[in-house]
């Protein structure tokens, strides 16, 4: 998501108590456990336990991502640890000791939960281990070097012990002043291999996993809230005479975002919802149609940008170029509808506030829940659930559903009782921090000889960051990074490339949403490769080989999809494909899509090839996984879906039914290659996304000789079945 | 007062009569396991048994509920469910995990009615659940294991 360094300054250290953290993952036997076993030896990241558990305390959140199965894999790798008694809890709030190393801030987001902490969390492992070693050594009256572990063994001759049996001994062990060697690559044996069960595999398969939706505490009371209709309308002031009428309304206050309805039960908040009178005040709302918009980020167009790449003169080049290729490229609002809508639950006593929450930064949560109450941020307390998928939503900088449950609870008729406020499936899809609304144009030049020969490549759109926390280090001149990521860094060989942006305003709040501006510029990129491949009279795959020298990881991830695909091969009568690669979050994916055309005209996406460079592959299953999840997320977006405003401001989408998602009919088979690889890890939340939209568009030009450019592509000119 | 049976006990439920059983059973019974999702019956996350049949708790009003017979992921227990369980744990079906309750009270009610689901008929039974993960490859593959696990 985030694809930068963020600024320490902005967030504080916080010093909450552990405390709270609740399991996960299976226990020994597959059996969830409701507590974590007391850790005997403990560090910050790794518990032992006398019966030989190993709990790994998780710093990022499970989303379905995999980062409770993959932080627990670094620690067992490093412990030669059995996988059948390894745990994994979410760590509290608490950035002095679970900062993701890339950002300074508690987080997970920009597809670097693995990365960041790949060292980390072996090193945990090791010196755990380390000491265990130590214990037994002095038990057994030798060296440490001479104990070894096997699969949460420590062996020494004839004598062994089981890892709990030695973990009272080592926690009275400091660690070692010089830091344990870690393994090589070539002595990995989690790391890496297939068919390592998930952690969180029993909880999902039964219903038991806790998500925050889940968390009833005694005494709580419920809250919904009335938005404004329209994007920046501010409220005047309400009613709540006929709310009183519905049972179980328990009061309604005003708060910044709207009314507050509070209630016994939530079914009886969103009833008494409905009830409310409200009078807004829409002198700064968005009133404009979502076309409207859209044709005044279009005008932009024309006009000078703030320049994110300049390399020669391309408007010289595309003068001196044999044949030119230009296109306008539109691209609406996206919700990110994740499954489990937003929902936290809430408790301010003496002083101090808690959250249960499956948030993605909590370090924001704490000091945007403080400033609300006027309180210190570390007594501002995460307990951190599952989150029922979040693809970003759970991730505003302005921690906007915490900071609406926070001022709900100070406005609640019962402060004292724990608050949880819901979003309805309607408040969601209605509710903004949208994948932006983006116009592109872009041109390009192909020379006598079949190269390109001068890129411009225009963007207009909300700036995401702009007016946030990431803006010093995210934002240059005003240049935000996410609105041209996958632009502004084209890996295609040309000496001519200019890419600028313009940061046009609505009232509409935007958002990252998964793989963030890739979402908008691979699209644009892609299939205007495909465009320029097909003017040189090129074969796809060919073209962009000969323009990726330099790139070998774009190469070989393209070579092994176009492989993987036999490309060029023949294909099923009636199939057509199109073809993409892009780099994001450092990684990097190929995508081949293979679609059929139906008598009537319509497309389905039958199989989609994927290879991917994510570094090592910690869980080659999960980064499977997530490619397809990635495929699917931006398939079904691609087809289909958009947020769009009518005339006067209100949002047009309701619920699933108006903002369909894909479906299993909708999705095609996957078949994933990836990459073999010892550089380090890199993402794989996101970089699944951004190639299946142009490889789609760029398959239904194969097929109907369409240039789609415009999203959704149901509303621009394709027919799916 | 509306009387009915959820996962083979008798409950009495004293609220509106409109209020659906989704939340009765979340809230009223403490049965987490059945997810909202939409409340439109849209995305199938709240899937339960209604005499045996699947059902979206998201739009069945108490009303409709006296003398019912309900069971939920939490009650599921037939052979059915417990080879699609299995199947969804030896593929690694979950991601996220918010729809697969809904969506194993669903696959297990199709293999209970159609042993041997072929492509067509996991995509007419199962395109009523919405999964945001993508998870549909593995739901299909595990479908057909725990149909493999149901023959023995």
């Amino acid at each position: 998501m985030f694809a930068q360094k963020m600024s320490r300054r902005g967030f504080l250290k916080s010093g909450a108590a552990f405390g709270g953290a609740l399991v996960v993952g299976a226990g020994a036997g597959g059996k969830i456990a409701s507590a974590s076993a007391a850790g005997i030896l403990e560090s910050d990241f790794v518990r032992v336990s006398s019966e030989g558990v190993v709990t790994v305390v998780v710093k990022h959140v499970e989303a379905g991502q995999g980062p409770a199965t993959g932080l627990a894999t670094l620690v067992a790798e490093e412990m030669n640890a059995d996988w059948e008694k390894v745990e994994a809890v979410f760590a509290p709030a608490d950035a002095s000791r679970y900062a993701n190393l890339f950002w300074g801030a508690q987080g997970t987001g920009g597809s670097t939960a693995i990365a960041n902490s790949f060292m980390q969390y072996r090193k945990a492992g090791a010196f755990a281990l380390a000491r265990l070693r130590a214990a037994a050594a002095k038990k057994w009256k030798t060296a440490p070097e001479n104990i070894r572990a096997e699969n949460g063994v420590l062996l020494f001759g004839e004598k062994r012990a089981g890892f709990g049996e030695m973990a009272k001994d080592a926690g009275g062990i400091a660690e070692p002043q010089t830091p344990p060697e870690l393994k090589k690559p070539g002595e990995f044996s989690y790391i890496g291999r297939e068919g390592l069960p998930r952690k969180d595999l029993a909880g999902k398969t039964t219903g038991r996993a806790k998500y925050a939706m889940d968390y009833r505490p005694e005494n709580l009371l419920h809250a919904v809230v009335l938005r404004s209709p329209k994007f920046g309308g501010v409220l005047k002031g309400f009613s709540s005479a006929r709310a009183r009428e519905v049972r179980g309304f328990a009061g309604a206050a005003a708060i910044p975002s709207g009314v507050a309805v509070y209630a016994e039960t939530p079914w009886a908040a969103i009833k008494a919802r409905r009830e409310i009178q409200a009078e807004w005040d829409f002198s700064r709302a968005e009133k404009r149609s979502s076309e409207h918009i859209l044709s005044d980020f279009q005008k932009t167009l024309t006009q000078p940008g703030n320049i994110a790449r300049n390399d020669g003169d391309a408007e010289a080049a595309l003068r001196g170029a044999a044949k030119t290729v230009a296109a306008d490229y539109t691209f609406p609002f996206l919700a990110h509808a994740p499954m489990e809508p937003l929902n936290c639950v809430i408790q301010f006593r003496g002083g101090k506030a808690t959250l249960w929450d499956g948030c993605q930064i909590p370090t924001f949560v704490q000091n945007s829940v403080a400033g609300v109450f006027g309180i210190a941020p570390e007594n501002v307390s995460v307990v951190s659930l599952f989150a029922g998928g979040t693809f970003g939503r759970r991730a505003t900088p302005s921690c906007d559903y915490q900071t609406e449950a926070a001022h709900a609870l100070k406005q609640s008729p019962a402060p004292n009782r724990p608050l949880k406020l819901l979003w309805t499936r309607e408040d969601d899809i209605r509710g903004g921090y949208y994948r932006p609304m983006f116009a592109h144009n872009v041109r390009a030049g192909i020379s006598a000889e079949g190269n390109i020969a001068g890129w411009s490549h225009k963007i207009a759109g909300k700036s995401i960051i702009a007016g946030t926390a990431f803006a010093e280090t995210m934002m240059k001149n005003g240049v935000d990074h996410t609105s041209v990521e996958g632009a502004a860094n084209l890996p295609y060989s040309a000496a001519d490339i200019f890419v600028d942006v313009r940061n046009t305003e609505t009232a509409v709040p935007v958002l990252w949403w998964r793989s963030v501006g890739h979402t908008h510029t691979a699209f644009a990129v892609e299939t205007m490769a495909d465009m320029l491949a097909e003017s040189a009279g090129a074969d796809a795959v060919d073209f962009r080989l000969r323009h990726l020298r330099g790139h070998p990881r774009h190469s070989e991830v393209l070579r092994r999809a176009a492989e993987a695909a036999n490309w060029g091969g023949k294909t099923k009568p009636g199939r057509f494909r199109g073809v993409a690669v892009h780099e994001s979050f450092n990684s990097f994916v190929a995508q081949v899509a293979e679609i059929s055309l139906d008598k009537n005209g319509a497309i389905k996406t039958e199989h989609v090839w994927c290879a991917v460079d994510c570094g090592i592959a910690v869980n080659p299953g999960i980064v499977r996984a997530q490619m397809e999840s990635g495929i699917g997320y931006g398939l079904g977006a691609a087809m289909r879906n958009q947020i769009a405003l009518k005339e006067g401001g209100e949002v047009l989408q309701t619920n699933f039914p108006d903002y369909e998602p894909l479906r299993m009919r909708d999705m095609p088979a996957v078949t994933t290659v990836i990459v073999n690889s010892g550089e380090p890890p890199t993402g794989a939340g996101e970089p699944g996304v951004p190639p299946i939209a142009p490889a789609l568009a760029n398959a239904i030009y194969a097929a109907t000789g369409k240039r789609l450019t415009h999203l959704p592509l149901a509303a621009n000119g394709a027919k799916f079945a | 007062m509306t009387a009915f049976i959820v996962n083979g006990k008798e409950v009495s439920v004293e609220a509106d009569a409109d209020t659906p059983l989704l939340w009765v059973l979340r809230e009223e019974l403490g049965l987490t396991g059945v997810k909202f999702g939409c409340g439109v019956a849209a995305c199938g996350a709240c899937t339960v048994y209604f005499n045996g049949k699947p059902a979206r708790s998201c739009v069945l009003p108490l009303a409709a509920l006296e003398g019912a017979n309900i069971t939920t992921i939490e009650g599921a227990n037939g052979r059915e469910t417990k080879a699609v369980q299995t199947a969804w744990r030896e593929l690694q079906v979950p991601q996220c995990g918010w729809c697969q309750s809904g969506q194993i009270m669903s696959a297990a009610a199709l293999l209970a009615e159609t042993p041997r689901p072929g492509d067509s008929d996991i995509d007419a039974k199962m395109s009523g659940n919405v999964c945001r993960c993508a998870t549909y490859n593995y739901i299909r593959a595990a479908i057909r294991r725990a149909a493999d696990i149901l023959e023995g």
